[in-house]
C-alpha cells in the first residue's frame, strides 16, 4: 500500500474468530500514519457462527465504507471456504492471505452438502499471489490458540509492505498489556511466515 | 485527537455532548450499541426499557420532566413506538428529545426492510440521515437543540451501513447532562383530549411551516459542484451519499442532511443547474416522489432497486453505463459448490432440545423474534410462522380459536426478553378468550442475539445494578394461566412427556423451558464423544443440528473443543454411543 491511495481490505471468516480485533489493528496503523480509515462490520446474527466480513479502507480521504466485488487489494481468511466464498471481492491481481483451517457449515455437518476441495491450490491459480498457512497451529506454537487472526495479520501487513515495527506499534497500541507476549509472537511467525 | 467511532457511538458521544441526561430504549440490530455506549458516560441516566414504546413513553416523561432525552430502536421498534410518537409530535418537548430509528436495508438481520423515513412524514416530525460517523455525531448534538427550537421530537435515521461502521472523528472537550429544565403545567399543550389536539394539531402544522423555511436553507441540506460542467446532478442522502462520491466523483451533488422536511426550492435549483438529474436513495422512493410532485424530470427507481443496498459499482453501472470494478470470478468458481454457512444455534445451546421434541412431536410452531427463530433452518426446521415481537402467541391464539382441530397440534414459542417485551397481552388474550393454546417460553435468562443485554427477567440493570427479577411463573400466574409447568429443555423425555399434557388440556397453559445461554456458562461440562464400536451412523444425532456433530469415518465424532457437555446427543442416540469424553473406546 502507499499513503496516496485507498487500499481496500477484507477480513473474512466465521463468527467468533475475532475479526473485528484484526480491523482495529489495521485501523491503528492508518492513524499512526496519519491517514482517514473507516471500517464496516455486520454483527448481529454474526455471533452464531455464520459466514463474517469486515471492511477496512485506508488512505489520504475514504468516502464508502464498503470493499466491493473486484476491489479488494487484500483479502485476509481465517477459514479456507470463507477465502473461497468472497473471491469474487478480490481486485485482478489481488494478494489473499488464508489459513488452510476447516470449519464445516451446518450444510456439510448434515451432510446435504460437500466442503469444496483444493481450495489453497485453487485461490492461488485465481489471485495475484496468494499465502496459505495453518494460522491456528502456529498460533498454538505461539502460546495462545485465538491468535489465529493475528498470525494472519503478521503476514497480510508484510504483503502490505508495512514495517514490522510499524505493525507491532499497532499491535501494542490495540492488545491489552497481559495478552501482548503471545501475540507479538504469533504475530511475528505470521510476519515471518514464507510459503 | 481523532478517535475511531461506530455511527452508535458517534450518537451516544453526540447526545452526551449536546447534554443528553436521559436514555431508553430496547435492544435491536442494527441499534443496540447506541445505548450500551450513551450509558458508559458519567452522570446520566440510562435504561433499557421492556419494549421501544415504553422507551420512547419513558423519554417523553424525561422529556417533559425538562431533561434532554435520547431514545433509540431499530425500524421495526419504531413500529411499536409508533403510538406515542404520533401524539408526541401534537404535544411537543419541554427538553429536547431525539428519537433514533436504525433501519437495516439488505434486512442483514431483521424480518423487514421498511423505510422510516416515512415516519417523519406521517408523524409530522423533523429527520436528519448522516452519512458517517463524524455526522452522525454532529447533527445528533445538533438534533437536540432543533427539538427545542421548534418544540418537537427530532428523528434521526441511521442504516446498518451507518450504525456499524466506523469512521474517525475530533471529540469535542465536555458534555454531560444539561441543566434541568423547569417543569411547567400545561394541559392545553400535554393532555392530548379532542379540544387540545385540535388546536394543537394546528400548531403542527406551523412548525411544519417553519422547519421548511429551516430546510432551505440549513448546512445539513449542500450542494456539491461537480467539475464535469453541470452535465450529471444527483440528489442523495445517508450513507448513499459516500457510494456516490466514489462511483461518480465529477458530478455535481445535491446531499439533503434532513431528507424530511424536503426543501423543494433547493431541488428546484439544484435541478436547473444540471443537464441530467438522478436520485439515488435505498428502499423508497421517498426523495423521488417529492421531486415528481414539483414536476421534475429525474431518473430514480427506475435504474435503482425497491429492495436491499446501493453500493458504488451499481451506481456508475446504472448512470454511467459501465462498471467501477471487475469482480474476479475464475472458471471454477461455482457458487452452487460453495455450502452457505448460516448462523446456527451454538452448541450447548438450551433452545436445542426444546425444538428437538418440538419437531418429533410434528407440532405446528408459532415462533417469535430471537435466537431461536434459527431453528426454521435445516436440520431442526422446528418454525412455522416468524411475524414480529410478540406474534407468536397471538397469532396461535387466532389459530386455535379460529380452526380448533388445530388446538392440539399448535405451540406458541417465544423467547424471555420476546416475552417481556410483547408477550403478555398475548397470554392475557388467550386467558380472557378462553384459547385452549400452549404457550412454550424458552427463558435462557438473557436476551442473547443482540449480544446479551440484560431484561426484567435477569435480576440485572443495563449498567450490572441489583434489580427485582421477575419470574416469568409468577407473570403467567398472575395473568390468569392455571397449568403452568417448569422443565428442564435437556430432558428430552421430561420436555416430551410435558408438551403432550398441555397440548391435550382444553385451556391455556404455559410451559417455561429454562436453562441459561450457553454463551454465558463459565466452564463447559465435560466434552461428549462417540463410541465407534457402537455408533451405527444412523444419522439421529445429526438431527439436533450440532455444530459440535460431525461425519466421521464410518460414525460421528464430536468436536471436543465446541462440545459442551449438554448431553442431548447422549440422550437421543439408540444405541448409547454418544457419552461422555472417556467413558468411550476412542
Amino acid at each position: 500500500m502507499n499513503n496516496q491511495e485507498v487500499t481496500s481490505i477484507l477480513l473474512v471468516g466465521v463468527g467468533g474468530q475475532g475479526m473485528i480485533l484484526a480491523s482495529k489493528i489495521l485501523a491503528q496503523v492508518a492513524i499512526e500514519r496519519g491517514l482517514d480509515v473507516k471500517l464496516s462490520e455486520i454483527h448481529g446474527m454474526a455471533q452464531r457462527g455464520g459466514s463474517v466480513v469486515t471492511q477496512v479502507r485506508l488512505g489520504p480521504a475514504v468516502n464508502s465504507p464498503l470493499v466491493e466485488k473486484g476491489q479488494a487489494e487484500f483479502i485476509m481468511a481465517s477459514e479456507q471456504l470463507e477465502a473461497w466464498r468472497w473471491l469474487p471481492f478480490l481486485k485482478k491481481g489481488g494478494t489473499v492471505v488464508l489459513s488452510t483451517q476447516t470449519i464445516n457449515p451446518m450444510p456439510v455437518i448434515i451432510g446435504s452438502q460437500k466442503y469444496p476441495q483444493n481450495i489453497a491450490q485453487r485461490v492461488e491459480k485465481a489471485a495475484g499471489r496468494s499465502i496459505a498457512m495453518n494460522a491456528f497451529k502456529m498460533a498454538v506454537a505461539a502460546g495462545q490458540p485465538r491468535a489465529a487472526n493475528v498470525v494472519l495479520l503478521g503476514a497480510l501487513l508484510r504483503e502490505m509492505g508495512i514495517g514490522e515495527e510499524e505493525g507491532l506499534a499497532a499491535l501494542t497500541a490495540v492488545i491489552p498489556e497481559r495478552f501482548l507476549e503471545e501475540n507479538r509472537k504469533a504475530f511475528a511467525s505470521g510476519y515471518h511466515f514464507e510459503k | 485527537m481523532k478517535e475511531l467511532l461506530s455511527g452508535n457511538e458517534a450518537i451516544a458521544r453526540g447526545a452526551y455532548e449536546a447534554g443528553a441526561g436521559f436514555a431508553a430504549a430496547y435492544p435491536g440490530t442494527p441499534s443496540t450499541e447506541i445505548l450500551e455506549n450513551f450509558a458508559r458516560y458519567p452522570k446520566v441516566t440510562a435504561q433499557w426499557s421492556p419494549n421501544e414504546k415504553v422507551a420512547l413513553e419513558a423519554g417523553i416523561g424525561a422529556s417533559l420532566a425538562g431533561v434532554r432525552t435520547l431514545v433509540a430502536m431499530k425500524h421495526v421498534g419504531v413500529n411499536v413506538a409508533a403510538d406515542p410518537l404520533f401524539t408526541f409530535a401534537y404535544t411537543g418537548v419541554n427538553a429536547g428529545l431525539v428519537l433514533v430509528s436504525a433501519d437495516d436495508p439488505g434486512m442483514h438481520s431483521s424480518q423487514n426492510e421498511q423505510d422510516n423515513r416515512h415516519y417523519a412524514r406521517a408523524a409530522k416530525v423533523p429527520m436528519l440521515e448522516p452519512s458517517d460517523s463524524a455526522e452522525a455525531r454532529d447533527m445528533t448534538a445538533l438534533a437536540f437543540q432543533m427539538s427545542e427550537d421548534f418544540d418537537t421530537p427530532v428523528m434521526l435515521r441511521s442504516t446498518t451501513r451507518i450504525s456499524h461502521s466506523k469512521g474517525l472523528l475530533d471529540l469535542k472537550e465536555g458534555g454531560g447532562p444539561a441543566e434541568i429544565k423547569e417543569y411547567r403545567k400545561d394541559p392545553k399543550k400535554y393532555v392530548m383530549i379532542p379540544a387540545f389536539g385540535r388546536l394543537r394539531h394546528l400548531e403542527v402544522l406551523k412548525r411544519l411551516e417553519k422547519l421548511k423555511d429551516y430546510a432551505e436553507t440549513t448546512p445539513l441540506n449542500r450542494v456539491e459542484k461537480g467539475s464535469d460542467g453541470g452535465k450529471i446532478g444527483v440528489v442523495t442522502s445517508g450513507v448513499v451519499y459516500q457510494y456516490v462520491k466514489e462511483a461518480l466523483p465529477q458530478v455535481s451533488i445535491l446531499k439533503l442532511g434532513m431528507p424530511f422536511p424536503f426543501p423543494e426550492e433547493r431541488v428546484k435549483a439544484f435541478a436547473a443547474s444540471v443537464e441530467k438529474l438522478y436520485v439515488v436513495e435505498e428502499l423508497e422512493p421517498f426523495l423521488e416522489g417529492y421531486m415528481r410532485s414539483l414536476g421534475l424530470k429525474v431518473e430514480g427507481k427506475s435504474l435503482f432497486p425497491l429492495f436491499g443496498e446501493i453500493d458504488a459499482n451499481m451506481i456508475a453501472e446504472k448512470i454511467l453505463g459501465t462498471p467501477l470494478y471487475k469482480k474476479l470470478e475464475p472458471g471454477d468458481y461455482d457458487p452452487a459448490e460453495i455450502p452457505m454457512r448460516p448462523p446456527v444455534l451454538c452448541p450447548g445451546c438450551s433452545h436445542r432440545g426444546a425444538f428437538y421434541v418440538v419437531k418429533k412431536l410434528k407440532l405446528i410452531t408459532t415462533g417469535d423474534i430471537g435466537c431461536y427463530t434459527l431453528s426454521c433452518l435445516p436440520p431442526l426446521q422446528a418454525m412455522d410462522t416468524c411475524i414480529c415481537m410478540g406474534a407468536s402467541i397471538s397469532s396461535a391464539v387466532g389459530m386455535v380459536r379460529a380452526n380448533p382441530a388445530l388446538a392440539d397440534k399448535v405451540v406458541a414459542v417465544i423467547g424471555d426478553s420476546t416475552f417481556f417485551h410483547s408477550g403478555l397481552t398475548g397470554i392475557v388474550d388467550s386467558v380472557y378468550n378462553k384459547a385452549p393454546l400452549t404457550v412454550l417460553i424458552l427463558d435462557n435468562r438473557i436476551t442473547a442475539m443482540t449480544g446479551h443485554q440484560h431484561h426484567p427477567g435477569t435480576g440485572r440493570t443495563l449498567q450490572g445494578e441489583e434489580t427485582v427479577a421477575l419470574d416469568i411463573v409468577d407473570v403467567v400466574k398472575g395473568l390468569g394461566v392455571k397449568r403452568v409447568v417448569e422443565v428442564d429443555p435437556f430432558d428430552t423425555k421430561g420436555m416430551e412427556k410435558v408438551l403432550k399434557e398441555e397440548l391435550a388440556a382444553p385451556e391455556t397453559s404455559v410451559v417455561v423451558a429454562r436453562r441459561p445461554c450457553a454463551l454465558l456458562k463459565k466452564k463447559p461440562d465435560p466434552p461428549f464423544a462417540c463410541d465407534p464400536e457402537l455408533c451405527i451412523d444412523c444419522g439421529i444425532c445429526m438431527r439436533l443440528g450440532c455444530p459440535a456433530i460431525s461425519q466421521g469415518d464410518g460414525h460421528v465424532q464430536v468436536d471436543a473443543a465446541l462440545c459442551t457437555g449438554c448431553t442431548l446427543c447422549g440422550q437421543i442416540c439408540p444405541k448409547g454411543a454418544l457419552k461422555e469424553a472417556g467413558e468411550t473406546h476412542e
